[in-house]
């Protein structure tokens, strides 16, 4: 059997069904409903099955279309940096607030994408997060809570 | 009818539904045009701003930007050789020969009209065949509703491309399992939460929208250095030259035209099949059936060959909206991610939505009729204005993805642990599709995942546990065939070819 990386995803496909398997079995179904025919676990134990069932066929059967893919041409610099900022974007928005940590996810997006027109990224960050958040509180009404503009006001 | 066609331009005509739909199309075309960005990023970046909207109001936005996204995709094919959407692939065969004889705005022309009437004709055939269907479908119990979804699941992974079914398959069980995260709706016990609260609701659909597709596709793009907006750039400086078409190429449409629309809207209609099947079948028909000096020119910038794939393409995204209204079981991805938003609406599709809320069904189909109109006044001749906007630089655009889709995401549930979930999803999703594994079959068994488990615990409940549910209708027999012969034949060709 050739192994490449189809197959080791089908692998770990096959590892994650076991594991949503043995999760399945462990649901807790209230004691009436244990024999039932139908009950909260059946439909996931059937999912269970029918991962293992896929993903072995996909293991064990031939692959005589093999994806390659050239790890050197990928960016992987970048892409990890942009996952990053995103993380930290999640990590500081119920803290900072929307506005602040927008803009600032968008700025940061743009300069380690490799933008250099300042002018350019400052008015694609904070104006236009500003204009967007107004469309979205102001005319779409919905809220969006920000400590930040509350501090000075801008908003109630 | 009559009343509800009524009923459907009384909502689709008012000047904010317009207004929608004239956004929709512009926003979809602009997405449509990046290769690599379909209409399925399109629609689900539109989501969140739908929310904000009534349930028609967001529907019509949402199937302005599907049409967008086709007709987007159909002049990236012919100006660039560089297909937006997979449906418009075979619209490149003729297309780009034609634009580089110089006749890029005949090109065009021809695809909008055939676009347009493609349209025209499948809006008639819905017409008729949605209520008929609508009543057809009552008859229909959870046996069948469940042979049915199995059939859907399984025609989309069959009719992905070659020697992906095992991996499509895979998607689909993935689909399922992450729809079964949360309370069980009958019994309200958890599952695979894990006791994290914030998974006590499941998953949101939004949220793997987003991160299978806009996320994903933003983080591919940078990972695999590609330049989507190229192309547009490319666009903006192509001359098109002039978009009239001439009385001999029109004799030519019209012959072309209501076979294609037919072939596209049959197809459309099938689950899982859709319009990129639709267009190269129609252009396989319309080879066959030309004369012979007709199918000398096919490849080389034939009007048959141009005109084929673009009409059934538009009759085919007219067509998925049949089971998707009348048995609320989307058969693509693009119609799968709209049923997800009906959902949302608190709008459950199906036979009974023609009946509950005729103002959404028949709306739908109208608005689907005046976005072709708006695409034909309006963004034929603004194409080249539309590649300018799209000639912003790789560094806006990615960054702008991003923002639009986490945006969505927290102004949904104001909770940063979603966002982590999507950059989690997103970040699986995107190492997925560097191998090939296809996203439209997860979407459609998320969206289809928690119907499903209803109609099997009813069918399971009332047999007593029996799976004779299976057979004991006729109905559903005949649709658990359709699905073993569809897998059947499918082994046999790939077997053929020793691919699986």
């Amino acid at each position: 059997m050739n192994i490449n990386t189809t197959k080791i995803i089908s692998l770990l496909f096959f590892i994650f069904s076991v594991f949503y398997l043995y999760t399945a079995y462990q649901i807790q179904v209230f004691a009436f409903d244990e024999n039932a025919p139908f009950n909260a676990k059946t439909f996931p134990i059937y999912l269970g099955y029918a991962g293992l069932f896929f993903s072995g066929l996909k293991l064990i059967l031939p692959d005589p279309e093999t994806i390659k893919v050239e790890h050197k041409n990928l960016e992987y610099k970048k892409t990890a940096i942009l996952i990053t900022i995103a993380i930290i974007y999640g990590a500081t928005i119920l803290k900072i607030g929307y506005f602040l940590t927008t803009s600032f996810f968008l700025f940061g997006s743009y300069y380690f994408l490799g933008e250099r027109r300042w002018i350019l990224m400052f008015l694609l960050s904070f104006p236009f997060v500003a204009a967007f958040m107004y469309l979205l509180h102001g005319v779409l009404e919905i809220y969006l809570r920000d400590p930040f503009l509350k501090l000075i006001g801008v908003m109630g | 009818m009559i009343e509800g066609i009524l009923i459907g331009l009384s909502t689709a005509l008012t000047l904010q539904n317009i207004f929608m739909v004239m956004i929709g199309c512009f926003f979809g075309t602009i997405i449509g045009m990046l290769p690599g960005l379909g209409p399925m990023t399109a629609i689900a970046l539109m989501i969140p701003i739908t929310y904000g909207f009534d349930p028609a109001t967001g529907l019509i936005l949402m199937a302005g930007v599907y049409y967008g996204a086709v007709f987007g995709g159909s002049t990236s094919s012919i100006l660039l050789n560089a297909p937006g959407v997979p449906g418009t692939v075979a619209t490149s065969f003729d297309g780009y020969p034609m634009a580089q004889q110089g006749k890029a705005g005949k090109a065009l022309a021809i695809a909008a009209w055939s676009s347009f009437a493609g349209g025209t004709f499948s809006a008639i055939y819905l017409l008729f065949l949605a209520p008929s269907l609508s009543k057809v479908s009552l008859s229909f119990r959870s046996p069948d509703y469940f042979a049915l979804m199995i059939l859907g699941l399984t025609a989309i992974a069959a009719f992905s491309s070659k020697g992906q079914f095992l991996k499509a398959m895979m998607m689909v069980v993935l689909g399922l399992m992450l729809a079964s995260v949360g309370q069980d709706s009958l019994s309200d016990i958890t599952r695979f939460t894990f006791d994290n609260m914030n998974l006590t609701d499941g998953i949101s659909f939004v949220l793997v929208v987003m991160a299978t597709f806009a996320m994903s596709e933003a983080l591919t793009i940078i990972l695999k250095r590609n330049d989507p907006t190229a192309a547009a750039k490319q666009v903006s400086l192509t001359e098109l030259g002039s978009i009239k078409i001439d009385k001999e190429d029109r004799k030519k449409m019209y012959k072309t035209i209501p076979r294609s629309s037919v072939i596209g809207f049959l197809i459309g209609v099938l689950p899982g099949a859709g319009a990129t099947i639709a267009s190269f079948l129609a252009y396989g028909m319309e080879r066959n059936l030309v004369n012979d000096d007709e199918k000398q020119k096919f490849g080389k910038g034939s009007v048959n060959g141009l005109s084929a794939p673009e009409t059934a393409n538009n009759a085919a995204c007219s067509g998925s909206f049949v089971p998707m209204l009348t048995l609320g079981i989307p058969g693509s991805g693009t119609t799968a991610v709209m049923l997800g938003a009906l959902l949302g609406f608190g709008v459950q599709p199906g036979p009974r939505l023609y009946m509950t809320n005729p103002e959404i069904f028949w709306s739908i189909i109208m608005s689907m009729y005046i976005g072709m109109v708006i695409l034909l006044i309006l963004n034929l001749p603004l194409i080249p204005y539309i590649a300018r906007i799209l000639a912003v630089p790789k560094n806006y655009l990615i960054p702008l993805i991003l923002f639009f889709s986490i945006t969505g995401i927290y102004v949904m549930s104001f909770n940063n642990f979603d966002i982590y979930l999507m950059i989690g999803i997103a970040v699986v999703a995107t190492f997925l599709r560097l191998y090939d594994f296809p996203m439209p079959p997860l979407i459609l068994a998320f969206v289809l995942g928690g119907l499903m488990e209803e109609n099997l615990r009813r069918s399971l409940l009332l047999s007593n546990g029996s799976w004779e549910f299976l057979w004991d209708r006729t109905l559903t027999l005949c649709i658990l065939l359709t699905t073993a012969f569809i897998v059947i034949w499918h082994i046999y060709k790939n077997f053929k070819r020793k691919i699986i």
